[in-house]
């Protein structure tokens, strides 16, 4: 993509749309990756109340997974899971 | 002629008028020495009602800053106002007005910073910001601090400027002491600075934005070159500005104001109060037959290079007062950059310069004297012996 020069952006860091945070993928700062053990979890939604970045998936009140786009790898939803069915892995790059 | 109006005020108290006048959407404001009477006073405007600002009183003055910045996306009009260790804490939040472009107004009442403790005048507070982007306007008078700040709510504002502009005067000496002011009618003020006409608003939900976004190594460089533009711009457009203050008002103003140089041999540089002192002294010794002038720069951001140069070029010495010391060894902020302004001229006069009224050391009309005793023996031996003085220490 062709970056824009100087006199042709708005001033002051402004964008002229609003939600762009979504569009820049947090993931990737990840160095530890959650990994579940579908057997264990009992979906009571304690990870997706604790997590600092929404990036608990969850569908019909089941939780789903984890969404890797933005998941930072900070290990709170393994750190608070009553039944410690998510376990923090180096995740291979 | 009729003799214009006057009406008794304090530098704080004309500050707090001249924002009653403006009635700005935001004021965020926290108290501090020789600010406080500006917070206090317009926060009696608002629990008057004579104003509709809406007034946040903050914990802090980072609070205040970014209460203000906060505001100014919203788009409000935003006015704040503090002193010394006060604006060392907006630090940060300085730098984050100015680069997102917000026309925020701020009168600063001129203190020194700690430490030792010290809550009396000198410039050390303002002269450390002035690499934040921020525009300005240092004030002689009560007088010129309230049209001053009428002045700079247009300047801010205005399209190809969108900066925000400190409104600096002498903490003590021009914020306590009481003076006749000519003051404005309320109507001639807001029609001055007209409705405000903000370049974006988080409010507006029509046109949503991002305001403040990560900015890396892709972009930011284009955004402080905008910002260079800005006030390289301001440098163009501020005479525009002056020249509607004067049809407004019939009030001139300019980057620098000049006394008695024309014809002049050697000249002090002084910002602020002390100009007004330095005035008496060229009087005094012009009497005498000396060929003495004054330069008082008005604004220090955007730099007038090329109004100082033209003022001081023809001269044999200038003596450059400096009410801050910026530690690098080489003397004050204002004698660095004057005497850099002078350097692309063919010819130009020795340079000097005086540190003086750290803390709120008195400066008086001796003092003066001395500095332009100095200068016409620079003059006349063409010889520096000491580039750097302090003026007033005690040895």
């Amino acid at each position: 993509m062709t970056k824009k020069g100087w006199k042709d952006i708005p001033i002051g860091g402004l964008i002229e749309k609003g939600g762009t945070a979504k569009e820049y993928k947090t993931g990737d700062w990840r160095t530890f990756i959650p990994v579940k053990d579908e057997a264990k979890c009992i979906d009571c939604m304690i990870c997706w109340v604790y997590c600092p970045d929404s990036c608990i998936k969850v569908k019909d009140g089941k939780m789903t997974g984890f969404d890797l786009d933005y998941c930072k790898g900070c290990g709170i939803c393994a750190s608070v899971c009553p039944v410690k069915c998510i376990s923090m892995e180096k995740e291979k790059k | 002629m009729a003799t214009p109006k006057l009406a008794p005020f304090t530098g704080d108290e004309i500050t707090a008028y001249a924002m009653k006048q403006i009635e700005p959407d935001v004021v965020a404001a926290y108290p501090i020495t020789p600010q406080t009477e500006i917070v206090m006073n317009f926060s009696q405007y608002v629990a008057d009602g004579k104003v509709s600002t809406e007034m946040i009183p903050v914990e802090s003055e980072h609070s205040a800053m970014s209460a203000c910045v906060g505001a100014a996306c919203a788009g409000a009009r935003t006015m704040t106002a503090t002193s010394a260790n006060g604006l060392a804490l907006m630090w940060e939040i300085l730098y984050i007005a100015a680069s997102t472009r917000l026309p925020i107004v701020m009168p600063v009442v001129n203190r020194a910073l700690s430490a030792p403790i010290n809550i009396h005048c000198d410039h050390s507070d303002s002269m450390g910001t002035r690499d934040s982007g921020w525009l300005q306007i240092y004030c002689e008078n009560a007088q010129e601090v309230y049209e001053s700040i009428i002045l700079a709510v247009k300047i801010a504002e205005r399209a190809d400027i969108q900066l925000p502009v400190m409104v600096c005067q002498d903490g003590f000496i021009t914020s306590h002491a009481v003076e006749g002011v000519e003051v404005f009618e309320d109507k001639a003020v807001k029609d001055f600075i007209g409705e405000y006409k903000p370049r974006f608003s988080l409010l507006n939900v029509e046109k949503p934005v991002t305001v403040g976004p990560l900015d890396l190594q892709d972009y930011y460089f284009e955004h402080k070159r905008q910002q260079s533009e800005g006030i390289t711009n301001a440098l163009k457009v501020i005479p525009e500005v002056f020249k509607e203050f004067e049809k407004a008002f019939g009030k001139k103003h300019d980057f620098v104001d000049g006394y008695r140089l024309d014809d002049a041999e050697v000249a002090i540089c002084v910002l602020s109060s002390t100009a007004g002192t330095a005035r008496g002294v060229v009087d005094n010794l012009r009497d005498k037959g000396q060929k003495v002038g004054l330069l008082k720069p008005r604004f220090f951001r955007p730099f007038p290079r090329e109004a100082i140069a033209k003022k001081l070029s023809h001269l044999k010495a200038v003596a450059v007062l400096d009410r801050s010391e910026a530690f690098s060894g080489e003397g004050g902020p204002l004698f660095s950059e004057v005497k850099a302004a002078l350097y692309d001229e063919k010819s130009h006069p020795s340079v000097i310069n005086y540190i003086f009224g750290l803390g709120g050391r008195d400066i008086f009309e001796k003092d003066i004297e001395k500095v332009y005793t100095d200068l016409l023996e620079v003059a006349g031996t063409g010889k520096i012996k000491e580039k750097i003085h302090f003026l007033g220490v005690r040895d």
